[in-house]
């Protein structure tokens, strides 16, 4: 626990990645396997589900430090994170430890999920007199499952790749969930992500396993560029760009798996899909895009929304958000690995598949065509009305790689431009992690009046809470404090002073919004510090973007 | 600070009452003068020579000893200044005043004002811990105490002066053998001339920024213990020689060009903010090192508590939060609203925490 504690400092504190490489490399040299095998489950992304009650721990924290109600809650404000503020309330340690991470996970944390709560709290008190500081902040993160260090998964696959002297692609199909909800890697699991690379090392035929998703980078050139960055359109894919959720389907050995790109496995969520992939023959491993799927066309992501939300699923949500995995790629096929054979290819032998074995929910994602790229921005023209976020150009000859790379081919994401309105800041909260203490969420508001209406009023419609630079951000902090109203909490209203133009991907009718409205991935695209708030748009003005 | 509490009383002032809060600054009535007042006045006691408690303008200057060549050369030469050593008393229209260590900075002071058998004291800004570049915090016993509550949260708790040393001469020791100038930034005046007495001298030379070194002349002066340093322009300060070097910069320096000339280095900050990840993060350094030259919330509690005072005061910084506190272990808590940054913001923008310029 001392060693990834250290670790973790030193990861968290580090801005270089050479530096983090190493820092990774070292600890993953010198701890028992055991232990390597835990770090890289939450290094990796890896999560216990919450192993006590938030409310709990809340309550057994303060009555250790021994303060009120009211002096935790300031404190937690000013801190910004639960795990971070009980470490620095509680009083020091009295006791020493010489135990490893495996050994605090498995015999110690991962038992309190299932005690009831008194045996919680004894055993809480036991285990935090015996951690040191630093301990108890990765400590009570793991608690709380909000473990999260800035090290990508890329990062560990090269620290891993580097420690066992194998080809990092290897470390990251062998990392397919390996992080997986609940799971509990073992020192043989550790062992088996660095150990040498053996001909047809995956027991393809029975595993569960996906492939790494290969990702696409952003592509933003005028279309004057386009033939010199990308040559001729002949040598590209075109295609729609979904707004869903990536998935992979694998089906082997009679069993039907899907994943989806934060490796969670969510076979049970979507039984539709899980009934089309049994159809599908052995030694089958499809990619392509959840969506809801309607009237033959797919639906705005807010459905989907509405699906992965609940808990169980009712015949009635099932008929009324039906889905589809609308495909764009074949990675496997008759038990044979296709990453490496050209785009094209792969798309070919898709399309004979589902040629071969329609299903109603799946679903081709066609084939864009045209003659030069003029044409295919004229195409895209359409893409809001078609509730896609743009155009996806994937070369002809590229292979499916590994992750956001470009060395066996290019994905680029064509995405149109954002919608956008000048909206008015209401409400503030204070941030999280690297914001605490800043207010740097805000609320934003529309008029429900036209300019120059009398008693027009400011109605909320979204909240966003990126796109200022740190410099902005401590500006509009000090304005939130100067104009404050009232505080409820963490969150203070303002006297409306400041607009700023947001943008956002998708627009869509929504009940349960006070303004009727609801948008998709809001952000601040600017300060408008030129315009006053009586500048600012209004509900008509939003209402006319939505679509139809 | 938020309070979901109602809200915070400010100290309406009774009769009798030595100092009182006036729009120019907390006013003493029965002698007529002003302690930190941040507007011009007549006579202002200054309890320290930082910018926010010392202001230009004033008739006539009241401060201790050590301060006095810190204050002639920030507001001015001609300043018509009296100083006072600590535990030196004059009378004013029958008011006692007097001064006491604070261990803020240098010459930092609180003030003891004495009339009728009645004793009030104002401590500006302090610090509990000794820490060798000053006169340590002395508690005066009185029956009105007004207290700072910069770090007044119980999430702010120091490392000992010792300990703190020894974290950043590990710092700097293990740059050192890599071959990497440790710049560390930290406030001119108070923190630099603590980090040059604490740290181990023996590592590697010291330099450090001009807006440093004419605050080390001042310390010396004074007589407090500091190693050798170098200006960062000495033309003996070379390649060579900064590869071990420790230097010490204002906040302000971070993403200067001035900052060119030490290469790859590794970069740190001192400050109390540093004790949460978020504004560690948000600074952008490689370090950051927990050091105030405030008293953290035991150290506020002890000195509240050391003071035996009923009544107590509460200016800049978590005012609410610590009136809050002190009224329900029972003492007579008010507010004092003044300009020292009433808010944290503008302490952490004055620590340097907030940048100010985009990185």
């Amino acid at each position: 626990m001392k060693a990834f504690a250290a670790l973790y400092r030193e990861l968290d504190a580090s801005t270089s990645s050479l530096a983090k490489q190493a820092a990774l490399q070292r600890y993953l040299r010198v701890v028992p396997p055991q232990d390597a095998a835990w770090a890289v489950y939450f290094l990796a992304g890896g999560k216990p589900r919450q192993l006590v009650p938030t409310k709990l721990l809340r309550t057994l924290a303060q009555e250790a430090a021994g303060l009120p109600e009211w002096l935790f809650d300031e404190s937690y404000e000013a801190v910004g994170d639960l795990a971070e503020t009980i470490a620095l309330l509680l009083p020091p340690p009295t006791q020493w430890h010489e135990r490893g991470l495996a050994e605090w996970v498995e015999q110690q944390l991962l038992p309190l999920r299932k005690a009831p709560p008194e045996q919680v709290a004894a055993a809480l008190r036991l285990q935090w007199q015996q951690l040191a500081p630093d301990e108890r902040f990765v400590y009570f993160k793991l608690i709380t499952g909000g473990f999260r260090v800035g090290v990508s998964r890329l990062q560990v696959t090269q620290a891993l790749a580097a420690v066992g002297g194998i080809d990092a692609k290897s470390v990251a199909q062998r990392l397919m969930g390996y992080t997986h909800l609940g799971g509990q890697p073992t020192a043989d699991d550790y062992a088996a992500l660095i150990a040498p690379e053996h001909a047809g090392e995956q027991a393809r035929e029975t595993s569960g396993q996906p492939y790494p998703f290969f990702l696409a980078h952003p592509f933003n050139l005028a279309l004057e560029a386009f033939d010199a960055a990308l040559g001729p359109p002949a040598d590209w894919l075109v295609e729609w760009k979904w707004d869903g959720i990536r998935a992979q389907l694998v089906k082997r050995a009679g069993q039907v798996w899907l994943w989806s790109r934060g490796e969670e496995l969510v076979t049970d969520r979507y039984p539709e899909l899980a009934a089309m992939g049994a159809m599908l023959p052995d030694g089958t491993v499809l990619d392509g895009e959840i969506v809801v799927w309607r009237d033959g066309r797919v639906q705005p992501f807010a459905e989907l929304q509405k699906r992965i939300g609940r808990k169980t699923l009712g015949t009635k949500l099932l008929r009324e958000l039906p889905v589809v995995l609308l495909a764009y790629d074949l990675l496997e096929w008759q038990a044979r690995d296709l990453r490496a054979q050209p785009q094209v290819e792969r798309r070919a032998l898709l399309d004979a598949l589902l040629a071969d074995a329609p299903h109603p929910s799946l679903v081709a994602s066609p084939v864009l065509v045209a003659d030069h790229w003029e044409d295919f921005a004229r195409q895209r023209e359409s893409a809001r009305a078609m509730g896609v976020e743009g155009m996806m150009l994937k070369q002809r000859g590229a292979q499916y790689g590994v992750g956001r790379t470009k060395d066996v081919g290019t994905w680029w994401k064509w995405k149109i431009a954002p919608l956008s309105i000048d909206a008015v800041l209401i409400y503030a909260q204070r941030g999280h992690g690297r914001r605490a203490s800043l207010y740097s969420d805000y609320t934003f508001a529309v008029w429900d009046g036209a300019p120059g209406e009398p008693e027009r009023k400011l109605v909320p419609f979204a909240k966003a809470y990126s796109g200022l630079t740190d410099a902005e951000m401590a500006r509009v902090d000090a304005v939130i404090r100067k104009t404050t109203v009232e505080s409820f909490g963490p969150v203070r209203s303002v006297r409306p002073t400041l607009v700023f133009e947001l943008g956002f991907e998708g627009i869509a009718r929504s009940p349960r919004h006070k303004s009727g409205i609801a948008v998709r991935f809001p952000r601040m695209l600017r300060w408008r510090e030129d315009k006053t708030i009586a500048d600012a748009d209004t509900l008509q003005t939003l209402a006319a973007l939505l679509p139809g | 600070m938020v309070m979901p509490a109602p809200s915070t009383p400010d100290a309406a002032s009774r009769p009798g009452d030595l100092v009182v809060a006036r729009p120019e600054g907390l006013y003493c009535p029965p002698g007529d003068f002003y302690i930190d007042p941040w507007r011009p006045v007549e006579r202002a006691v200054i309890t320290h020579a930082h910018s926010d408690h010392a202001r230009v303008g004033h008739r006539h200057y009241l401060a201790h000893t050590d301060s006095a060549g810190t204050l002639r050369t920030r507001l001015g030469a001609e300043i018509n200044l009296q100083t006072l050593a600590y535990g030196e008393a004059l009378d004013h229209h029958g008011v006692r005043v007097s001064l006491h260590p604070a261990g803020h900075v240098l010459g930092s002071a609180q003030v003891r004002l004495e009339l009728g058998g009645r004793v009030w004291v104002a401590s500006g800004d302090y610090k509990t811990e000794a820490d060798g570049t000053c006169a340590p915090f002395e508690p005066v016993r009185c029956d009105a105490f007004i207290t700072e509550s910069t770090f007044g949260l119980p999430i702010y708790r120091w490392p000992t002066q010792a300990a703190l040393c020894a974290e950043i001469d590990a710092w700097w020791r293990s740059n050192a053998e890599t071959g990497r100038a440790s710049v560390l930034f930290c406030y001119a005046f108070g923190k630099a001339q603590r980090i040059l007495h604490g740290v181990d001298a023996s590592i590697g030379p010291l330099i450090v920024h001009g807006a440093v070194e004419p605050l080390n002349a001042v310390y010396r002066t004074a007589g407090v213990a500091l190693p050798p340093t170098l200006h960062a322009s000495d033309p003996r300060v070379d390649a060579q020689l900064l590869r071990r070097a420790l230097v010490l910069a204002p906040p302000s320096a971070q993403g200067t060009p001035w900052m060119k000339r030490f290469g790859d280095c590794a970069d740190a900050f001192a400050s109390g903010w540093m004790q949460l990840r978020g504004t560690r993060r948000r600074r952008g350094v490689d370090r950051g090192f927990v050091m105030s030259d405030h008293a953290d919330w035991p150290g506020l509690q002890s000195a509240i508590r050391g003071t035996g005072a009923e009544r107590v005061l509460v200016t800049h910084g978590s005012v609410a939060v610590l009136v809050r506190w002190l009224s329900e272990q029972g003492l007579d808590a008010q507010a004092f609203k003044t300009e020292y940054g009433d808010e944290d913001v503008a302490d952490k923008a004055a620590e340097g925490v907030v940048s100010e310029t985009s990185p």
